[in-house]
């Protein structure tokens, strides 16, 4: 029995949309490589919809699965969609993932919300979906993704 | 595909020989071995002979061999006995932060019943310092434990500098030897150790068997109580047909010794020197000087080592990871942490360990791959040479 489903295999091994788009109109970064995870997500926004992400990131396999699915989540979709997407439904579209994974998908859906953030910076906008979102909370994070238990708790609270 | 065994520090397979001294012994030499009849003393027999096979690879007496259900027993015996008969003595054990688990985490268990414990640092190089273990010695100290070659970083400890203080300060040497049996010299007829744990399925013999050798007039408590098994020492009906491939293991791994360290150290020498050569930013952590012979430890900058680890287990090549990520724990290598790694270089260490049953195909084949891999998942990454981490 592998660690990972068929489906975060393949977007680890196969990423979506991995790169960097030149002249973002947002670009975030949340995590960090001491935590072992770091996701970086550059967004164009045509209208209020994004019309194009990329990501990189430097993480384990579900961390690279996430971010693929991340970005094929948001293209599409209206900033306030995107800003809708949940670290839950990442691990749903990825099929699952190991409990000591989840993580993975919060740090995915807080790059997301980190792209996002710095549009909205750009552009003078504001979105309530970014209501209490700090993106440099990394810190925080870290104590939270690199000890077990802490993460285990803080994922289920999330979820 | 193409199946490639590079974790020969995590186990080994049996060999064949091995295999078929051991199966006799399952169906139809089953007998007791603390059984008066015949079919029982045959048994007897036979445990006899492993103890001297197993003695002989440590050039030790074999009435100082005592059959457990593997290294960790071992580890956990020797510790617990020697705190427990020497509890009027002292109550300090003085060991290092790069031990195994089996040891670590029984002496943070003793420190909790009122042990006192001295977790020595490593040098750049992956060793302890001999003075700064005799400095770290007590009128309360009882017990040395180090082990004799790490099982992360493959580096061998100063054993036999260690022994001469210990006996020198009266105290017991326990040395966890699981990783050093049939990779270096061990001749316990010139080194002060008193306790030795070993482990056959890292020597090509099978799982849940082992032994601990107690040096003659060593006196520790017993650790696992029940009948009269191993001259009252360890209780519990003989693991027979493991001890019998244990007992060929050893017998093995003592005649091919030369012909083995060539192997393994000519294959992981060209694998090292490829690695670092043809894939930049790479490091190998800890020195080649006094190395398990098949041992490679190396840091691929800006990767991280679980993705390299499932991207080589997708072309069929099996690695470790020095973080351990890919296990239930999130927490980075204890060992690499002690050796001084930044936390963010641990994340991308792969552990190499080969054996008699790797061939110069398996090597290139892996060079190959690992290079593809590793470039690949750098242009996934965020962080790079060029933008730093």
């Amino acid at each position: 029995m592998a660690i990972y489903n068929e489906k975060v295999m393949d977007h680890f091994m196969n990423p979506r949309n991995m790169g960097e788009i030149e002249n973002a109109d947002g670009k975030g970064t949340y995590g960090s490589p001491v935590c072992g995870d770091m996701m970086q997500i550059t967004i164009k926004v045509e209208n209020d919809v994004i019309v194009d992400a990329k990501f990189k990131t430097f993480g384990c396999g579900s961390a690279i699965a996430s971010s693929s699915i991340a970005t094929v989540l948001m293209v599409g979709k209206t900033i306030d969609e995107a800003l809708a997407i949940t670290n839950k439904q990442i691990v749903e579209e990825l099929g699952g993932l190991p409990n000591v994974k989840i993580h993975c998908s919060v740090l995915a859906d807080n790059a997301i919300k980190a792209a996002i953030y710095d549009y909205a910076q750009k552009s003078g906008k504001t979105y309530a979906g970014l209501e209490g979102f700090d993106p440099n909370a990394e810190e925080d994070h870290h104590d939270v993704a690199c000890d077990e238990e802490a993460c285990g708790g803080s994922c289920e609270k999330i979820k | 595909m193409r199946q490639v065994y590079l974790d020969y520090s995590a186990t080994t397979p049996v060999k064949k020989e091995v295999l078929d001294v051991m199966l006799p012994y399952f169906s139809e030499k089953y007998g007791n071995p603390s059984s008066l009849y015949t079919l029982g003393q045959e048994s007897k027999d036979a445990i006899t002979k492993a103890r001297g096979q197993v003695a002989s690879l440590i050039n030790a007496d074999p009435a100082e061999v005592f059959f457990t259900a593997g290294g960790t027993e071992s580890d956990n015996w020797a510790l617990f006995g020697a705190v427990d008969a020497l509890k009027k003595k002292g109550n300090h054990i003085i060991t290092t932060k790069i031990e195994h688990h089996a040891i670590l985490h029984s002496c943070e268990f003793l420190e909790k019943h009122g042990c006192d414990v001295t977790y020595l640092d490593i040098d750049c190089e992956g060793r302890v310092n001999v003075e700064d273990l005799e400095a770290a010695i007590t009128d309360k100290t009882i017990l040395i434990s180090v082990m004799f070659l790490n099982n992360e970083i493959g580096t061998v400890q100063p054993i036999k500098e260690i022994g001469e203080i210990a006996k020198k300060h009266g105290i017991l040497f326990h040395t966890d030897g699981v990783q050093a049996l049939g990779n270096i010299p061990i001749d316990l007829k010139s080194l002060n150790v008193d306790l030795l744990s070993m482990s056959s399925h890292k020597i090509y013999g099978p799982k849940g068997v082992g032994a601990l050798y107690v040096k003659k007039g060593v006196k520790i408590s017993n650790y696992i109580h029940g009948g009269a098994q191993e001259i009252k020492r360890r209780a519990g009906t003989e693991n027979l047909p493991g001890i019998v491939g244990f007992g060929k293991a050893a017998e093995l791994a003592k005649e091919n010794f030369d012909s083995h360290v060539k192997h393994c150290s000519d294959l992981r020498n060209y694998f090292v020197d490829k690695v670092l050569n043809n894939i930049p930013n790479t490091y190998l952590n800890a020195t080649m000087d006094g190395r398990h012979p098949g041992n490679a430890n190396i840091t691929f900058e800006f990767v991280e080592g679980e993705a390299m680890l499932l991207s080589l287990d997708m072309q069929g090549i099996s690695v470790s990871t020095g973080s351990a990520c890919s296990s239930a724990s999130l927490v980075p290598s204890h060992v690499l942490t002690a050796l001084g790694i930044p936390v963010e270089k641990i994340h991308g260490t792969l552990r190499f360990t080969f054996g008699d049953f790797t061939t110069k195909e398996d090597v290139d084949y892996t060079l190959e791959a690992l290079t593809n891999i590793v470039n690949k998942l750098r242009q996934i990454s965020p962080v790079s040479s060029e933008k730093g981490w």
